[in-house]
């Protein structure tokens, strides 16, 4: 440990350039993080669903409704313990430029179907009895400017018109895949305003148990065969998973430049590194001389390389892991639940000591190998 | 001043750190091309996709296609309009349009589904759509289950050969022909004949109505009759704008990564490339004694040491470019969110964009060079000629 004064001393002597090359390894592995934290955001979405929830969809497409009068088809069949169903609005706040998903929703079954969405029972209670009333998401509060038991407008873009809603509840989800961003409000309102067309966008179906997903999925679907709209139905983890893969290549894009990003910043780092301990060569003769040995040297330069990139390391990384919560951080709403994984930590952590590898290796070994008589040579 | 080469020489004579520092750059460059260039091909293929002398009509309030709806007889009444061009056989180009997006398995990942266009058009869109050629087979024919498939598609969707069979909303459709569209959207669209498409989607109901303009010029006057015409409650957009508007949420986003992504990398290339020339200076203090014992003046060794890191920096804007070009063309897919609609798109590496990127690199290298250059120039002669 003695010698650990020394490491430092060596660290402080160019103050600026460890400086900035703790930065500089910091900056590389805050990118890596934020990168790969979106890919595993989006992998994290598609985990999303109770194994036990089912989702029929209309099977020509999203965006064709089905018949309402599914549901009670759909109740009697074996298995079903529970229903609901909800219908995309498409609604607009002021000049829409901010986008946030809003849908009609059997509310009760809906609470029921899904116990992630938690709120105070009061307030349960109020948008329950309201049949124009709202259930938002947190995040709505701070994004607008909204206030519990304020009524917001929200102009129809699917179903035309200013629609007027009462904030009678704020939901906290438990599962960010949820979504916080989210406005809720009653189907039979929204039916009732449509001229009773009866239609809905999608059932969530509860089964009794994990294990019978595929025979009720398919007993389903087979009801409605021959109907005028057939039906397709899978587990919820598997409609959350299409909309992951939406974003295509792109996300696959996105992790290979945030590798070229962190190689680009390592390389550059590496080279700084070396060209620092490049230049100790005289002292590295004397501290030879004075009786100091080659694994001790060689030591001694291996650790100044692994305090820079360990600091670099916690710094970035400690970083992310803390800098997109308090920001409330969620990808404008297309990454809910934005999380730094521990799996991001470990894969930082093994970059970082790998960099002390790459960067303090040649070093290290030079000064080992360092001849004294020759190296002596260099100083006055 | 102190010859150029003098640097150029210095450059040279230590190859490994000059080759890492600029990769460095190199590399931040080459993500900043690559990254503006994925924003820009899905901007380009968007913009592309409307037409100036288009206008395109929407349901009041409704911001896409998808969301819109109109009837038969607003398709009569926009027919009927003056503001409309008319064809060769004096029928107006107007084409009343199905738009729906059905899910579809990609070929290479069949797990992987995607929403794409199914557009109903009407005889007259293939005019009204100027930019559309269709590059093989034959146009459907009217009264048939047939369809012409984007070439985008072809290579990414099974069945959408032509010949083939796709099979969608419950029935079989003969692909009888493929278009290409000038690299716009439609080439990641499937079109069929509206009346084909209205009884199996969603009935008796259009979601667009794109006409040709008499004179491009009238569209405000052709837009302000239509809005204000008390039998329709409709929107008027120029086609250009609108389509181009669809690219605006996700364009900004990708720009913004872009920007945010190199804006980060640059810093750290930056504190790298600050770290490699403070050690260069470092090395050759007794250089830059001489220099300034030979008479040359403190600003021309500030001069050259950024002239030397910049030029450091210009080898990695090169370097960065090359790297970038072979992007330039290949085809990536994402859905625009806008439309909810699978769209395909190609890397477009302008010249503007190389530029921007050397521009980028020079930038880097000055900043970076400048402390360094700084201390250069302000070594006091004794001290460094020990």
């Amino acid at each position: 440990m003695k010698y650990f004064r020394l490491v430092l001393a060596n660290l402080g002597r160019h103050r600026l350039r460890t400086v900035l090359t703790i930065l500089s390894v910091a900056l590389a592995l805050f990118l890596f993080a934020s990168l790969r934290s979106v890919t595993t955001t989006l992998a994290a979405t598609a985990q999303f669903g109770g194994a036990r929830r089912l989702v029929t969809t209309n099977a020509t497409g999203l965006v064709f409704p089905l018949p309402l009068a599914y549901g009670n088809r759909i109740k009697a069949l074996p298995g079903v313990t529970g229903l609901s169903w909800a219908n995309w609005f498409g609604g607009k706040y002021g000049d829409g430029k901010r986008f946030f998903a809003n849908f009609a929703v059997d509310a009760e079954s809906y609470l029921k179907i899904y116990p992630e969405i938690v709120l105070p029972a009061d307030q349960r209670d109020a948008f329950l009895k309201d049949r124009t009333g709202a259930l938002i998401g947190k995040r709505l509060l701070s994004q607008f400017g909204w206030k519990l038991g304020q009524n917001v407008t929200l102009q129809g873009t699917i179903f035309p018109g200013d629609w007027t809603f009462t904030v009678d509840g704020v939901y906290t989800p438990t599962d960010p895949a949820i979504g916080d961003d989210v406005l809720i409000f009653h189907h039979d309102y929204f039916d009732e305003r449509i001229g009773r067309a009866g239609i809905a966008g999608w059932y969530i179906v509860e089964i009794d148990d994990v294990s019978h997903a595929p025979a009720v999925a398919k007993s389903i679907d087979d009801l409605f065969r021959n109907s005028s709209s057939p039906t397709k139905t899978g587990t919820e983890r598997e409609f959350q998973a299409t909309f992951a893969t939406m974003w295509g290549n792109v996300s696959f894009l996105m992790s290979t430049i945030g590798l070229a990003v962190v190689f680009a910043i390592l390389l550059v780092t590496a080279n700084a590194m070396m060209m620092s301990a490049r230049e100790r060569t005289g002292e590295i003769a004397v501290l030879k001389t004075i009786g100091f040995s080659d694994r001790l040297l060689f030591a001694l330069v291996m650790v100044e390389a692994g305090v820079m990139a360990l600091t670099g390391a916690v710094l970035g990384l400690g970083g992310a892991k803390l800098f997109y919560p308090a920001i409330n951080f969620n990808g404008l709403g297309f990454l809910p639940g934005f999380t730094v994984a521990p799996s991001t930590l470990i894969i930082g952590a093994l970059v970082a000591i790998g960099l002390m590898l790459a960067s303090g290796l040649a070093p290290a070994l030079r000064a080992a190998r360092l001849p004294i008589v020759q190296a002596l040579r260099h100083v006055e | 001043m102190i010859p150029i080469v003098y640097n150029v020489r210095s450059v040279v004579r230590r190859p490994v750190s000059t080759a890492l520092t600029a990769l460095g750059v190199g590399l931040v460059v080459a993500v900043f091309i690559g990254m503006l260039a994925l924003a820009n091909g899905f901007r380009a293929a968007l913009a592309k996709t409307g037409s100036n002398t288009n206008a395109l009509v929407l349901r009041k309030g409704a911001d896409s296609e998808l969301s819109s709806g109109l009837g038969r007889d607003v398709a009569s009444i926009i027919a009927a309009d003056p503001h409309v061009a008319t064809g060769a056989d004096n029928r107006p180009l107007v084409s009343p349009e199905v738009y729906v997006l059905i899910p579809l398995a990609k070929a290479f990942d069949t797990t992987q589904i995607a929403n794409v266009v199914v557009r109903g058009v009407s005889d007259q869109a293939w005019q009204v759509r100027s930019n559309v050629k269709i590059t093989a087979g034959q146009r459907p024919t009217s009264g048939r289950p047939e369809v012409c498939v984007g070439s985008r598609l072809t290579k990414r969707f099974p069945h959408t050969g032509v010949g083939q069979t796709l099979h969608f909303a419950g029935r079989d459709w003969t692909v009888t022909c493929q278009f290409s569209a000038a690299g716009s959207a439609f080439e990641s669209e499937i079109w069929g004949e509206n009346e084909q498409f209205m009884p199996v989607f969603r009935g008796d109901v259009f979601q667009s109505i794109t006409f040709r303009l008499k004179d491009p010029a009238t569209f405000d006057d052709a837009q302000r009759a239509l809005q204000a015409d008390k039998r329709l409650t409709v929107d008027v957009h120029r086609e250009s704008e609108f389509y181009a508007q669809q690219s605006q949420l996700l364009g900004n986003i990708l720009s913004f990564l872009a920007i945010m992504i190199t804006g980060i990398m640059a810093v750290g290339a930056v504190f790298g490339a600050i770290n490699t020339m403070y050690a260069a200076i470092a090395s050759r203090a007794p250089e830059i004694g001489v220099l300034l014992t030979l008479g040359f003046r403190p600003w021309t060794v500030l001069v050259s040491f950024l002239a030397e890191s910049a030029f450091i920096a210009v080898i990695g804007g090169v370097l960065g470019g090359l790297f970038s070009l072979p992007l330039n063309g290949i085809v990536t897919s994402t859905t625009n969110w806008s439309s909810f609609s699978e769209i395909a798109f190609s890397f477009r590496v302008t010249p503007f964009l190389l530029l921007a990127g050397l521009i980028f690199a020079v930038v880097m290298g000055v900043v970076g060079g400048f402390f360094p250059a700084l201390r250069a120039a302000r070594l006091q002669v004794v001290q460094a000629l020990r």
